[in-house]
């Protein structure tokens, strides 16, 4: 009875092992919540945000840059001219003087009638009569978008032709518009950066509180030889998995959300926001935001561990 | 880590306070040898407990040097003090069990720790658990067991290893004298068997009479009592203070 178990272990080999505790034993080395807390919930919040935002970024990126694509290599000449056949004569003459020119790849005169059927719900039935003319329009498609020079250049090319003709790169009209997007995606951004850094705080404050809560059974794994890194292990396997959770559960939140906001502005029927649609490479990108979450998570619970085990000895 | 050293530890000068209270334990100078016996006895607030801490690395001293398996552990790095744990056996006075794992798990973790194969932990776990009595409790959790089968699982978690060195704090004081002496028989037969130093605090002066040439360590308001200067410069062959000599 007072001999030792012939089986009692000796470690010859396993005595230096500094690795990770096998997943089962590292589980139950802390009591496991059952996702009772608030942390995973609190991520779950917070990656919907980021969803949401992300897809409101990249949207409105894509919405600026059809827009973009569709109006920077144009440029409207409209002729200016109250004397209805002087106009016409004017149009005729500067569409033709344009035609010839190498940076020009199309020129369509508007129709009258299309002018008309723009601006009646505005002006009214007396639209394009004598008593409230209306410009001519002529579209001009360029082979690249025109410098500002470009732009001087064909309207003194204008000017002999048509006295009244005055050109308009399309893009200008819309730079306020573009300026006023550019802005609303480095919002998204901000507000991407700004949440990234609450999720991160969120389970600092949630590693710190469950170190202190565990602080005894640390002492102890470290009292029996245990490593910096498997207690940071066993730690790690927590938050992943509440970081896991939370960040899938935010994940189906916030594109629950999108697809509400998506019918939303579909139902619009707008052409420029049908621009702002989501591709493939944007999804990729939401999709990737749950596992960019799950990894800030696991790098912040990594870093608060490691500071909190070199206070101990 | 396979060195053959002549000395398990050996203190140098050291003083010990906490933060800027008085020193608790003084200019302790000793050495303890592989394979020996020791008793470390004192009265209450005698530094025992503080003495062991320093033994089982849960504290560096304020001064002096302690060498431990032939290392300075007061410059050694802390991600080296595993390795010097992992060598070491320990039953804590409060038992320090986590409270969350079963007998078995307990007594399983310094394996686990030390990366042992699952396979490989179970016979050794259970054989160990079967030779304390605690076989029908295995997966009783410690807060469901009374102070006496918690000590025996503390004990045998801290041999479960084999260690080099077995430190144990009051450990039979929550147990019937049967066990008691069972306990100590157990540490014997590591000490024997094994060749582990033990190193014992106890204030129960029968059990000091139980383990024949083991060395007494006498703690007094933070000073070793070494009257012949033994504790200082130990011969190998006999003992600081035979417990036969006791009264």
């Amino acid at each position: 009875m007072t001999e030792l178990p012939t089986t009692a272990a000796l470690l010859p080999d396993s005595a230096s092992a500094t690795g990770s505790l096998r997943g089962s034993v590292a589980s139950r080395l802390l009591p496991q919540t059952r996702f009772g807390g608030p942390i995973p919930w609190v991520i779950a919040i917070l990656i919907a945000l980021v969803v949401v935002a992300a897809a409101g970024g990249l949207a409105l990126r894509n919405l600026a840059e059809n827009a973009r694509a569709d109006l920077s290599d144009a440029v409207t000449v409209q002729i200016i001219e109250a004397n209805a056949n002087l106009r016409a004569s004017q149009t005729d003459a500067a569409a033709q003087a344009l035609t010839g020119q190498k940076l020009v790849t199309s020129v369509r005169v508007v129709p009258e009638a299309e002018l008309t059927e723009l601006l009646e719900p505005w002006f009214g039935a007396s639209v394009g009569s004598e008593d409230l003319p209306i410009p001519a329009l002529i579209d001009v498609e360029l082979s690249r978008r025109a410098t500002a020079i470009e732009i001087e250049q064909l309207q003194a090319l204008l000017e002999s032709q048509a006295p009244g003709a005055r050109v308009d790169a399309q893009s200008n009209w819309l730079r306020p518009v573009y300026e006023a997007l550019a802005a609303l995606q480095y919002l998204a951004l901000a507000l991407i950066a700004l949440v990234a850094f609450a999720t991160a705080a969120a389970v600092w404050l949630a590693a710190r509180s469950a170190f202190a809560n565990h602080r005894d059974t640390v002492e102890i794994i470290h009292l029996l030889g245990g490593t910096d890194a498997q207690v940071t292990g066993i730690f790690q396997r927590s938050v992943a998995r509440d970081a896991a959770f939370g960040a899938f559960i935010g994940l189906a939140l916030g594109l629950g959300a999108v697809w509400v906001l998506g019918q939303q502005f579909s139902s619009l029927d707008s052409g420029m926001i049908a621009g702002g649609g989501l591709g493939l490479r944007d999804w990729l990108v939401i999709a990737a935001i749950p596992l960019a979450g799950i990894g800030l998570a696991l790098v912040t619970g990594r870093i608060t561990i490691a500071l909190a085990l070199r206070r101990m000895l | 880590m396979n060195e053959r050293v002549s000395e398990i530890v050996k203190f140098d000068n050291v003083g010990l306070r906490y933060g800027t209270d008085p020193e608790v334990l003084s200019d302790l100078s000793f050495t303890l040898f592989p394979g020996s016996f020791y008793f470390l006895t004192g009265a209450s607030g005698a530094g025992k407990t503080s003495l062991l801490k320093l033994l089982y690395l849960a504290q560096r001293p304020s001064r002096g040097a302690i060498r431990m398996f032939g290392k300075d552990i007061i410059t050694l790095p802390r991600v080296r003090l595993p390795d010097f744990r992992r060598r070491l056996g320990v039953v804590f006075q409060d038992f320090r069990l986590v409270e969350h794992l079963s007998a078995f798990d307990n007594v399983a973790l310094p394996l686990r720790l030390a990366g042992a194969r699952e396979a490989d932990v179970i016979k050794p776990v259970s054989d160990m658990l079967e030779w304390v009595g605690l076989s029908h409790r295995a997966q009783a959790h410690p807060a469901t067991m009374s102070g006496g089968e918690q000590q025996r699982v503390a004990i045998a978690r801290a041999v479960i290893a084999r260690p080099k060195m077995l430190i144990a704090d009051e450990p039979t004081g929550n147990v019937d004298p049967e066990m008691a002496l069972k306990l100590l028989r157990l540490f014997e037969a590591l000490n024997k068997r094994v060749g582990t130093t033990v190193v014992v605090a106890t204030h129960d002066v029968h059990l000091l009479k139980k383990v024949p040439n083991s060395l007494i360590m006498r703690l007094n308001k933070g000073r070793l009592s070494d009257p012949t200067g033994a504790l200082r410069f130990p011969p190998r062959t006999s003992t600081v203070a035979s417990a036969e000599a006791l009264p």
